[in-house]
């Protein structure tokens, strides 16, 4: 029997989707659906899950408010510090340099990911202890500087780590930025400040906003830096997480937690969107 | 030591053996997964399996078995020697905490044929069924008349033997006495000290069990106490402790070696590297009390290759090989045997072998300790104030 044209196509497009499909519904959506069993159920004697059905875990997630509140605040505040100093560099490259260099100077932002994040957080250990950047400081008279496991710590932990992930959605957005409308704007007599807030800034925020909840949302999840640079003093949600899983083995609290987290997540990717959208006037993300 | 084997087609063996060098590759990242806690790591440290075949063994022992330990813990010529002599290689799987065995082995499909579980969680594995009674006549090496009863009992339960004993130790604390001048003796020196002349210098064990009781010890209550009304006292002064600690952290070492922390709540074997390379930092009990513990080999229900389990565990048990395996990790032996032949440097240092009577006043930890969720909560309301 021979298939029609229509019929063919379809069968294409969804053969072409099954793989990606499989892999949402196996990795994303069965496992989501095991939490919120999980979320529902009791703590076992011995730790662990036993089944129940009861809101107690969703109740008690005021019991983790400071680490939702400590994650609340430095989330942003280090999405806000990565895109303060992501913005100048991404315009710089995308904008500024020399198209023989920009490649390399783009390869050279990617290039510390070749090395696990863990390494790159234990050379910060390093650094920032009392025998790497204080000992310095201690040789031109400046005594007494503690860095290591200060709030401060994580958040340069994260501004390092993050930076790249929020660089290049603005460097790609920026570079395909069509030049002539700034050289319109200029030929009508607008200064470069109003030429930047008007045209270059708009145009750019997709690839901001996308920069924003890519950043934001691995840092609702972030276990490691506060762990390593923050002393185990400052505690995350992702923190809080892997105590309730690995140390008391409270797993159906863990799993109401890890909801609230999702929903916190979902949120987070609908606000940036909105404002993408609004302010660029399309339903278009940037994604590297 | 390597040969490169692309002109050969590839036989089982040799596909087995690049697999492993593949995974050795890793072993630093892992291993610092497992240090950091992070664990559900591993590592693989065999030779290639192949290398020195008895036939005899392999026929019974299979080719492959995995082992769950704790970092820092095994002289890695040891796997390499039971490789040599049975043709089975080890694969090592690194732990920062018994939760995180337990998580892994309730789980299920942990792999395990052999691994490493702390006094208190042995009653807890016994009876969820997760460990199975020792056949102790496949294990000829053990003597139970050479080892110390301190150490043996708890891996008997109701007279049926479930855990054997590898090497035991304590909780006190480390100081660096090059910054700390004054003499402590109590835990109860530890939080007034880390409250006064090592404001941001202190460490404690980011692991209830030890934190949560060396805080009761320090207010003249139980280690293993879970009453609600001694906890609130412990909380108090966690909370008030909190601000000036430098760390919540199990892992020290790296801290107390750059000098950022003066002092830390430390197992034995870490107090006897650190004194070993920084003679200044002492490891001192608590004559108010403390913990002491033992680490034990148990066989899982579910082990894949009970055989070879077995077998590495007897292994183990020969003196000989222990006597190796506690100079590389410099936690004391249990077992008489072992403590005979061992060097007078190590037999006279009073960190690995303490008085009998600094021990008296020292507590195993209870399984009820580790499982309670009053002392859970405590510790993350601790851990997020």
């Amino acid at each position: 029997m021979a298939l029609s044209a229509a019929a063919r196509k379809r069968w294409v497009t969804a053969a072409l989707l099954a793989p990606a499909g499989l892999w949402l519904f196996f990795f994303l959506v069965l496992p989501f659906i095991a939490i919120l069993i999980f979320s529902f159920g009791e703590r076992a004697p011995a730790g662990g899950y036993q089944p129940a059905l009861t809101l107690a875990n969703y109740l008690n997630i005021p019991a983790r408010g400071a680490a939702f509140l400590n994650t609340a605040i430095l989330a942003p505040i280090g999405a806000a510090t990565c895109l303060a100093i992501a913005y100048p560099a991404a315009w710089f490259l995308a904008l500024r340099v020399d198209p023989k260099h920009r490649l390399m100077l783009v390869a050279l932002m990617i290039v510390p990911f070749w090395t696990s994040m863990l390494v790159r957080t234990y050379a910060w250990m390093y650094l920032l202890g009392a025998r790497g950047i204080p000992q310095l400081l201690e040789m031109i008279g400046i005594d007494n500087v503690r860095l290591i496991n200060t709030p401060g710590a994580v958040l340069l932990g994260i501004v390092y780590g993050y930076l790249p992930l929020m660089v290049m959605p603005i460097y790609v957005s920026l570079e395909k930025l069509d030049r002539r409308l700034l050289e319109a704007s200029s030929d009508l007599g607008a200064k470069p400040l109003s030429t930047f807030l008007t045209v270059t800034l708009p145009l750019s925020m997709p690839g901001v906003m996308t920069g924003v909840a890519l950043v934001s949302i691995l840092l609702l999840g972030e276990y490691l830096i506060p762990q390593m640079l923050g002393g185990g003093k400052v505690y995350f949600i992702g923190n809080a997480l892997v105590d309730l899983f690995l140390q008391s083995r409270n797993w159906p609290f863990g799993s109401a937690i890890a909801v609230a987290l999702v929903l916190g997540v979902v949120g987070v990717l609908l606000v940036t969107m909105r404002i993408a959208w609004k302010v660029s006037g399309t339903r278009q993300m940037d994604l590297v | 030591m390597t040969k490169d084997f692309k002109d050969t087609p590839i036989t089982p063996d040799r596909f087995m053996a690049e697999f492993m060098r593949w995974k050795r590759g890793s072993i630093t990242r892992r291993h610092f997964m497992g240090v950091t806690g992070l664990g559900l790591a591993t590592a693989v440290l065999s030779r290639f399996p192949g290398a020195g075949i008895n036939p005899a063994f392999a026929e019974d022992l299979g080719t492959q078995m995995a082992i769950a330990t704790w970092p820092n813990y095994h002289d890695p010529a040891t796997f390499e020697a039971f490789t040599a002599a049975t043709g089975v290689a080890v694969e090592v799987n690194v732990f920062g905490s018994n939760e995180e065995m337990l998580a892994k082995l309730q789980a299920g499909g942990a792999g395990w044929s052999l691994f490493v579980p702390t006094n208190y969680t042995i009653s807890t594995y016994a009876g969820l069924k997760l460990i199975d009674a020792l056949d102790l006549s496949m294990i000829p090496n053990f003597s139970p008349s050479t080892q110390n009863p301190r150490f043996t009992s708890e891996g008997m339960i109701d007279g049926t033997t479930y855990a054997l004993p590898k090497n035991w130790g304590t909780t006190g604390f480390a100081v660096n006495t090059a910054e700390l001048k004054k003499p402590m003796t109590t835990w109860k020196d530890f939080f007034a000290t880390a409250m006064n002349e090592a404001d941001g210098r202190a460490m404690v064990h980011d692991y209830q069990l030890t934190t949560i009781g060396s805080a009761l010890v320090s207010l003249g209550l139980d280690f293993n106490s879970t009453k609600p009304e001694d906890l609130a006292q412990a909380e108090k002064l966690l909370l008030e402790v909190k601000p000036h600690l430098f760390a919540i952290n199990s892992d020290y070492q790296p801290s107390m070696r750059s000098t950022d922390a003066w002092m830390t709540m430390c197992w034995t074997n870490d107090g006897a590297q650190l004194n070993r390379d920084m003679p200044e930092i002492a490891y001192i009990l608590g004559t108010d009390g403390g913990e002491i513990w033992t680490d034990y080999y148990a066989i899982p229900s579910s082990a894949p290759n009970k055989a070879a389990g077995y077998a590495l565990l007897n292994f183990l048990m020969d003196p000989a090989v222990a006597v190796k395996e506690h100079i590389a990790n410099g936690a004391p032996a249990t077992d008489s045997r072992v403590i005979a032949l061992l060097p007078p440097e190590i037999t006279s240092n009073k960190i690995v072998y303490p008085d009998e009577a600094s021990l008296t006043p020292l507590e195993f930890g209870a399984a009820a300790t580790l499982t309670d969720p009053g002392r859970a909560e405590l510790m993350a309301r601790f851990k997020s104030a």
